[in-house]
């Protein structure tokens, strides 16, 4: 009988190349337009919080894996640098670097690493950031830099939606120009502002299939719905969708955070139920809530739908009759 | 000519090229053959031979015991040396009987030709492709006469001859498509007439060009047969895929593709049904393919069955490199091997081996759901692991667990490298288990 050392091991016997950590990656590449237009209209308050932010995620990560007894290597997944990025980009440029700490640190102790790390968190770990900051200190959160681009000399500065919403009635030159809103040279989070650098983004990942198209299309169909059917109602009183669509965090928030696989539905129905319910509270809170923006809240807000949404929305399986 | 195709999926490399344009070529039969009892889906089959019996090629030597079984027969003439167990693809050794090849091919006096097959009742048919113990050589062996006789109740209207081979590397069905393209569409017309359908579709993919043409020229006018071509895409061989990607029929859930009028052949299986019906010869060999990148000098080869691996592969310039994996079957659904003193059998479609990369580490599941948007059974993997894992077996049921045909696409597609097949079979089992007993109480 002849000696052999063969591997034994049950099928399939062949793997697709793609990994957790190249996902990761091209998330993060993904970005990297959004962060040079930040660069561009921020400058040097970009490099901070940019560098805070993840270092800060990172350390936090790595932190946590060793106190939890796990493989330090699982910090190259890259998803540690990837909530330090978002976290940043959905910051003011003006916030200080010590309360970037802390949001970061919240990110991922609290969004991510008490769950069980990457893959069992409820909610975007950047937005839980995000959120505790916006309660904790709701001034910082909400005081504005105009961009440098923009050659205005004030302290602060109010963001579109900001403005949108304390103005009593709306004239053509009281709302941001929608090529302004497009390019980015408005204030706002650092790296928000800019549709266009999003979008190219986005269509990387959309094209590379990393995320799940139907989400934003959900959203921005919901949501162009809604604020539609009140444009046409009183165009004096509501803005236009496209003005909703690229304002404020709806463009970051539905390619970039409603996206997020980990917290996003994974049953077809199950998606768009999520995605429509995002895409409906975000102008119910805008046009109708205390704050002037709703996107990251409509996202944590039906993050915690996730679970009972896959639970109730199985997909129909090859040759299962349907229900009459 | 319209490309069909199925819902979800994957597409794994081909790797085909190597082999695709080598004809089949006979491999002498070795010196002392091992004929297992169990080569199919069911029953094995029961012993008709003892130790120091005389055996001719194509003699019967294990008769089905029951419906769901196959007969065997021997692959060469001699002497039967032991009937005893031996060392099975399947990984556990089984009942096999050894013969000691006489080298003299002297052919059985039960194989009996007939002049005309298309003259033969329906049941005659059938019982001679009974008799000839052939089963489906796509790899799941199930017993062909079973397919030929649908209930009264469950009228067949199409046959589909599956010309797919849609796991990679496997070039052995592009090769009978090839070399008995006639015998093919023969064996397929004895089915119609077996079953009582009214037409043939041969689904082919296109990445097998010649073959298709091939066939579209062979059944130009023809009255019933027509040639149908398929988008690649893996699993489109699988009996439900196949039936929805050319009929838009949907197989009830643990039903059969009799519950929607249909019957689906594999090519070699087809060509083996004229082989047995028209000639009387019994199945005692196959086509299979002998490739990957560990082997000296891949081929495709029409082998005796009971020829061990390690023979096959000799010819086949042998292993070129120590501890690779031995795979029966194709890469995605195989079976690997821990020797090569197995036979080959029934359902051994093909012999691969090569050199497999250290295993990529398992990560959490990240929730990307492409094991469910990949799924050909349109179920939800990653859920049905999670249910198996913590003992919710009533949900991993009515999630679909006993649904999934364990294709591989899911664990292929998984960027955590999740072993979510294995999970599956875990859950196969533990359901059952569970509703087995829940009988018995």
């Amino acid at each position: 009988m002849s000696q052999n050392n063969f591997v034994i091991q049950s099928s399939p016997h062949l793997k697709d190349k793609d990994s957790v950590s190249k996902i990761m990656y091209a998330v993060i590449i993904s970005l990297m337009p959004a962060v040079i237009a930040s660069f561009y209209f921020f400058r040097w308050k970009a490099l901070g919080l940019y560098i805070v932010c993840i270092g800060t995620s990172v350390i936090t990560e790595a932190l946590f894996l060793w106190l939890r007894k796990k493989p330090l290597r699982t910090l190259k997944d890259g998803s540690a640098v990837i909530t330090g990025l978002l976290l940043a980009m959905v910051l003011p440029p003006s916030l200080s670097l010590e309360l970037a700490v802390i949001g970061a640190v919240v990110a991922v102790a609290i969004g991510k690493q008490v769950f069980g790390g990457l893959g069992y968190n409820v909610f975007n770990p950047a937005l839980v950031g995000r959120a505790f900051l916006q309660t904790a200190f709701p001034v910082a959160m909400t005081t504005w830099i105009p961009p440098f681009t923009l050659k205005v000399n004030t302290a602060t500065f109010a963001t579109p939606l900001g403005n949108l919403k304390f103005l009593e009635t709306l004239t053509p030159d009281s709302l941001t120009p929608l090529k302004e809103l497009f390019w980015g040279n408005i204030g706002g989070c650092l790296g928000e502002t800019s549709a266009a650098a999003l979008l190219l983004g986005a269509a990387y990942l959309l094209f590379r299939k990393i995320i799940d198209w139907r989400i934003p299309l959900g959203i921005i169909v919901s949501l162009s719905l809604f604020t539609g059917l009140f444009w046409v109602i009183n165009p004096d009183q509501f803005t236009s969708p496209v003005f909703h669509l690229l304002a404020g965090g709806l463009i970051i928030g539905a390619f970039f955070m409603a996206t997020d696989m980990v917290t996003s539905p994974i049953t077809p129905l199950g998606v768009w139920i999520y995605a429509v319910g995002i895409g409906l509270m975000i102008p119910l809170v805008r046009l109708f809530g205390g704050f002037p923006e709703g996107v990251m809240y409509s996202i944590l807000f039906m993050n915690t739908f996730v679970p009972l949404l896959n639970r109730y929305t199985r997909p129909r399986i090859l040759g299962e009759r349907r229900k009459t | 000519m319209n490309t069909k195709t199925f819902p979800h999926g994957i597409h794994p490399p081909e790797y085909k090229e190597e082999t695709a344009e080598k004809k089949l070529q006979h491999l002498s039969p070795p010196d002392k053959v091992f004929i297992p009892l169990s080569q199919h889906f069911g029953r094995p089959a029961d012993p008709l031979v003892k130790k120091g019996d005389p055996v001719d090629l194509g003699q019967k030597i294990g008769k089905a015991p029951a419906l769901f079984s196959a007969a065997v027969h021997s692959s060469v003439s001699g002497k039967v040396l032991k009937v005893g167990s031996t060392h099975h693809p399947s990984g556990k050794p089984l009942l096999a009987i050894t013969i000691k090849n006489d080298g003299e091919d002297r052919l059985s006096s039960e194989v009996k030709e007939v002049e005309d097959p298309f003259s033969l009742s329906p049941d005659r048919i059938r019982e001679r492709v009974k008799e000839a113990g052939i089963v489906g050589l796509g790899g799941a062996a199930f017993p062909t006469a079973v397919k030929l006789a649908p209930p009264k109740d469950k009228p067949i209207d199409t046959i589909l001859i599956n010309g797919c081979e849609c796991e990679p590397v496997l070039t052995s069905d592009y090769r009978m498509m090839m070399e008995y393209s006639d015998d093919i569409l023969q064996g397929a017309e004895l089915i119609r007439k077996a079953t009582g359908a009214e037409k043939i579709i041969v689904g082919i993919e296109d990445n097998k060009k010649k073959a298709l043409s091939l066939f579209q020229e062979k059944t130009k006018g023809h009255p019933s047969t027509s040639v149908a071509l398929l988008k690649t895409k893996y699993p489109q061989g699988a009996e439900k895929n196949l039936i929805y990607a050319l009929l838009r029929r949907e197989v009830p859930r643990g039903g059969l593709p009799f519950d929607v009028g249909v019957v689906v052949q594999n090519v070699g299986t087809t060509k083996v049904v004229y082989d047995g019906v028209k000639h009387g010869v019994p199945l005692y060999q196959r086509s299979l393919t002998v490739a990957g990148s560990g082997i000296g000098d891949p081929q495709n080869l029409m082998v005796r069955l009971g020829t061990p691996f390690q023979k096959v592969i000799d010819f086949c310039g042998g292993l070129k490199e120590d501890g690779p994996i031995v795979v029966m079957g194709g890469p995605m659904m195989g079976i690997s091997q821990w020797t090569l003193d197995v036979p080959v059998i029934k359902g051994t479609s093909g012999i691969l081996a090569w050199k497999l990369d250290s295993p990529p580490e398992e990560t959490a599941c990240i929730r990307c759901g492409r094991c469910i948007s990949h799924c050909p059974m349109r179920l939800a993997p990653t859920q049905i692991k999670k249910y198996v894992e913590f003992e919710h077996l009533s949900e991993a049921e009515e999630w679909g667990v006993l649904d999934c045909v364990e294709c591989g696409c899911c664990q292929y597609i998984c960027p955590s490298k999740i072993p979510l097949v294995h999970w599956m079979r875990l859950g196969k089992a533990k359901v059952s288990n569970l509703k087995r007993k829940k009988k018995s109480e």
